[in-house]
């Protein structure tokens, strides 16, 4: 007999898309977050409204650990449609919980598992009468049934649902019912198991909150001053344009009156160039979306970075174009975003990992936006945007907004007394960047006329090929200065160890766990968190120190070893790719199963390993 | 220079030019920019409030060749509507002009030209119209009539997209047609678009003498000249004059603009209330069943309001807003927090 593992546990829900499950799975996941456990869920859907698959994985973790877990100890097997896999997906001696109103399919016997049976459509017939509502509660009854056989207490559950609900008590009341009929039911048929335990963890979630990347990013570019926001409806970007909407009447209006304006434009196109005009008009200015949003958005991104239009762009990466795979997670767009639009572009990308740093960079995002010129990258992705996450809750560090080399009429006269010309485009500081006017400047030596890459110093038409080289080589100086700008990776060394790990944004939690496992496992290893592009030197020292470096990325071309790689050809060879790209969130086995192969294969050398995993990968 | 008249602000006609044009000798649209420089002039506005926006095309390099004073912003092909309509939003407070070309506005712009429209963002947007993409060198463009011929004798056979009807089923809240050789019309056109806050549309055919000014083009200056159907001649009188025009009641119109400044239009030969849509769509239709170029104020709604009105948006531009307003207090966020908690 197996002894409970105490507060480790991780359940996958398979309903359809459309019958309500996500609230379900809400409480469910908000009970095991009251208890106290460290808990983390993903949302695993399809790009549809109604009657396709869809998982919810919650993973219950005394130890703190966030990742998706790479091994399915309960199923929730709601959905015929998928059943047939779904017995598969849970481990051996894991636990099937199915709706008996009508007895198993043969075809979905299998050994090894336990089942439970608990007769969902039976019991919501006598409880909900027909209705609409009655497909959406059914699957209240499995949150009742879990509760009992892993031990959620049901008053965890009525407050859960009485902070979901709370102005609706019919709400609460009919969702209960359900819930108790699931509970009572497993009850009275005296089912026991003994994989797991729930046990609540007195303040063991005290003071953290749950949200998703996409509404801490939006809150900090609230927080951030953002003014103009302009998007276009795309997955999985929506929601943090949405979740700007749903914020800003609330923490900008100002007697009654906006201090903001969100423009859900015609397109792509128009959202990154409502934004273009904004920022050129002295505003903070926004957007938010995806890889094809970002392939529309680059000629403005364009004409943002030769004409020097400070903005922000917060890329939400998803699968591929068109019909792809809108609702699953990649870090695919890398280079798209750093050397977005045509002729020699590179751009500042700032990569949030966690709930505090999505609200801190997207803040900050619009002071390096300003200070620098410069269109700039939030890199986000589906997992850190869309999921929940459990966290300290946001801070917001107080300092004075950047406006970055921001003229004045009053400075403008000081510099016209000093007998210094105002010259749009001129290097006086020797960082690459210029000084800026914004259009309402009443100095009659403000204005000036912005076009593309074809000007000189003072914004002249120019197509002479000194100024436009000038121009290019400024541009270039001002990328090396915003270096010494971006956000530094957080490195975390031992001594002795020369193994090195890089991650970046949603892999840096199942990086964190494997790395710990590893250790176990007899390899330490040394780590840096990537917070933003361009490199900065410690990124190189970090290569530089390391034998190996293991470079964990999600997309098929190591968009960011290359990244690397182009910088620093002599360290090249250092660094052996990680790469995670089947569109689910990264579980910590993968990490741990493609780093103790390289190591296994080590002696027969780097190389050849990369090469044979390529082609296994073909 | 002495002796030279000045505006009510001080200034002469000569503050509001830009640099030297570089279009080709005779072009129309040097003609309009001299109209453009004429109405600011006339209307006495500060230049310093003007912001000049455009996208590509030969029309689209003209903002450089006037209002030297104003910052100008030449955004890429076919984006000026948007562009446009960020800036508005940004800083309401400012006066928008916008210069584009039919293949701009009318092909590869013309989603956008549309949404604005559709939101009614305040903006001067002129399109200088010949019918060709002059930059590229001589293709036909969307505006370009069914049945015109291209400089190597090529027939056009798509019907053409009429701009100033586009306009006003979109929602441009000002809408009119004029001529670039026809500054006693086309100035006081601009003047009444710069007083109304709106979009307000102004399609100006502006010969093209270099690729589209022959023998079989409907868009040639011969042709234009002898097809243009004035339905009105056009007053302008500012809001800070009060000058009596002479106003025949019962044939002539009065538009009062929404910063008071008035637009009255003469009868020339039928009745034409620019009010009524139904009329104006009827006119334009017959106007073009006859090969005419129908031109003067076609279409004015003084009741709808501009896009930063319906957003609500504070007096103070939003540029303007300093780190108390734009960063809300601490406090709200750990209410939030505290929400997170539930």
């Amino acid at each position: 007999m197996e002894t409970p593992a105490i507060n480790d546990l991780s359940i996958s829900i398979a309903t359809e898309n459309g019958t309500g499950s996500a609230s379900a799975n809400n409480v469910l996941f908000k009970a095991i977050f009251k208890m106290g456990v460290p808990c983390s869920s993903k949302n695993m859907f399809p790009s549809n409204i109604q009657g396709l698959p869809t998982w919810y994985q919650i993973r219950a973790c005394a130890d703190g650990y966030m990742a998706r877990k790479d091994v399915i100890d309960v199923m929730v097997m709601f959905n015929d449609a998928t059943a047939a896999k779904d017995i598969y997906r849970v481990r051996d001696g894991g636990i099937l919980l199915y709706d008996d109103s009508t007895p198993l399919a043969a075809n979905l016997k299998k050994d090894g598992v336990q089942y439970f049976g608990v007769p969902a459509n039976k019991l919501i017939q006598k409880i909900v009468p027909a209705s609409p509502l009655r497909i959406k509660q059914r699957n209240m009854i499995y949150v009742g049934a879990l509760a009992y056989l892993f031990g959620i207490d049901m008053e965890t559950i009525k407050e859960v649902l009485q902070d979901t609900f709370g102005k609706k008590p019919a709400v609460i009341e009919s969702n209960l019912v359900c819930i108790e009929a699931g509970f009572n039911h497993m009850k009275e048929k005296g089912y026991t198991q003994n994989i797991a335990r729930l046990e609540p963890i007195p303040n063991g979630n005290k003071g953290k909150i749950i949200t998703e990347g996409n509404t801490a990013c939006a809150l900090g570019a609230i927080y951030g001053g953002a003014s103009v926001v302009s998007w276009y409806p795309i997955t999985p970007s929506s929601s943090l344009a949405e979740a700007i909407e749903h914020y800003m009447p609330r923490l900008r209006k100002k007697n009654g009156k906006a201090t903001y304006a969100i423009i859900q434009a015609e397109d792509e196109i128009a959202a990154a160039s409502m934004m273009m005009g904004a920022g050129w008009a002295g505003t903070r200015a926004m957007t938010s979306t995806s890889g094809p949003g970002l392939s529309l958005m680059n000629e403005s991104i364009g004409l943002a970075y030769f004409a020097e239009i400070p903005c922000v762009l917060f890329i939400i990466q998803r699968g591929g174009p068109s019909t792809g795979l809108p609702t699953r997670t990649q870090q695919a767009d890398i280079q798209l975003m750093y050397y977005a639009s045509h002729g020699d572009t590179r751009h500042m990308i700032l990569i949030p990992h966690d709930m505090r740093s999505c609200f801190d960079m997207a803040r900050r995002s619009f002071d390096f936006a300003e200070r620098f010129q410069t269109p700039v990258f939030v890199m986000m992705d589906l997992d850190l945007g869309m999921n929940f996450w459990s966290s300290e809750p946001l801070k917001l560090e107080k300092e004075p907004l950047d406006r970055g080399k921001l003229l004045t009429a009053e400075q403008l006269e000081q510099w016209e007394k000093q007998g210094k010309k105002f010259r749009r485009y001129f290097d006086y500081d020797g960082d690459g960047i210029p000084y800026r006017t914004i259009p309402g400047n009443p100095h009659r030596k403000a204005a000036y006329f912005t076009r593309g890459s074809g000007h000189d110093s003072d914004a002249r038409y120019s197509e002479d090929e000194k100024d436009y080289k000038e121009t290019l080589d400024r541009l270039r100086k001002k990328f090396e200065t915003a270096r010494k700008y971006v956000p530094k990776p957080v490195i975390e060394t031992h001594d002795g160890v020369k193994t090195g790990v890089i991650c970046f944004g949603s892999s840096y939690e199942p990086v964190r766990e494997a790395r710990d496992r590893l250790r176990a496992a007899g390899l330490k290893t040394n780590h840096l968190l990537l917070r933003a592009l361009p490199l900065t030197q410690e990124s190189k020292e970090f290569l530089a120190a390391h034998d190996i470096v293991y470079l964990v990325e999600q997309n098929r071309d190591a968009q960011m070893a290359s990244i690397f790689k182009d910088e620093w050809p002599e360290l090249a060879a250092k660094i052996v790719s990680v790469l995670i790209y089947d569109g689910l969130p990264v579980t910590t086995l993968e990490v741990v199963r493609q780093i103790t192969q390289h190591q296994a294969s080590a002696r027969k050398g780097a190389e050849k390993w990369q090469e044979k995993r390529l082609t296994a990968s073909v | 220079m002495a002796g030279e008249k000045v505006n009510r602000i001080s200034l002469t006609e000569k503050d509001y030019e830009g640099a030297p044009s570089t279009m080709c000798r005779g072009c129309g649209h040097d003609a309009i920019t001299a109209s453009i420089i004429r109405a600011f002039f006339e209307s006495s506005i500060d230049p310093r409030k003007v912001v000049k926006l455009s996208g590509i095309g030969c029309s689209s390099k003209t903002p450089a060749y006037f209002l030297s004073q104003s910052f100008g912003l030449n955004a890429v092909h076919g984006r000026m509507s948007a562009v446009a309509t960020g800036a508005n939003l940004a800083n309401h407070s400012l006066i928008p002009i916008g210069v584009s070309g039919d293949g701009d506005t009318a092909a590869i712009g013309l989603g956008n030209f549309c949404h604005m429209m559709r939101r009614n963002v305040n903006i001067t947007y002129i399109i200088e119209n010949n019918g060709v993409y002059g930059l590229t060198k001589g293709q036909f463009s969307a505006t370009a009539d069914k049945g015109s011929r291209m400089k190597g004798g090529k027939l056009n056979d798509m019907p053409a997209i009429d701009l100033c009807e586009l306009a006003m089923t979109l929602g441009a809240t000002y809408v009119a047609r004029s001529f670039s050789g026809d500054r006693k019309q086309l100035a006081p056109l601009i003047q009444g678009a710069l007083a109304h806050k709106g979009s307000a549309i102004l399609d100006v055919l502006s010969p093209c003498v270099t690729f589209n000014n022959h023998e079989g083009s409907t868009k040639s200056l011969k042709y234009i000249r002898e097809n243009l159907d004035p339905i009105h001649d056009v007053d302008f009188i500012p809001f800070y004059e009060n000058i009596e025009v002479d106003y025949k009641e019962g044939t002539d119109h009065e538009v009062i603009l929404h910063d008071g400044s008035r637009i009255v239009l003469h009868k020339l030969t039928s009745d034409y209330d620019p009010s009524s849509k139904m009329q104006a769509l009827t006119a334009i239709h017959a106007a073009v069943a006859e090969g005419k170029f129908l031109t003067g104020l076609i279409y004015y709604d003084p009741d709808r309001p501009d896009f930063a009105e319906e957003m609500n948006l504070c007096e103070t531009p939003l540029t303007e807003l300093g780190q108390e307003v734009l960063q809300p207090p601490v406090e709200l966020l750990d209410q939030i927090n505290a929400e997170f908690m539930k």
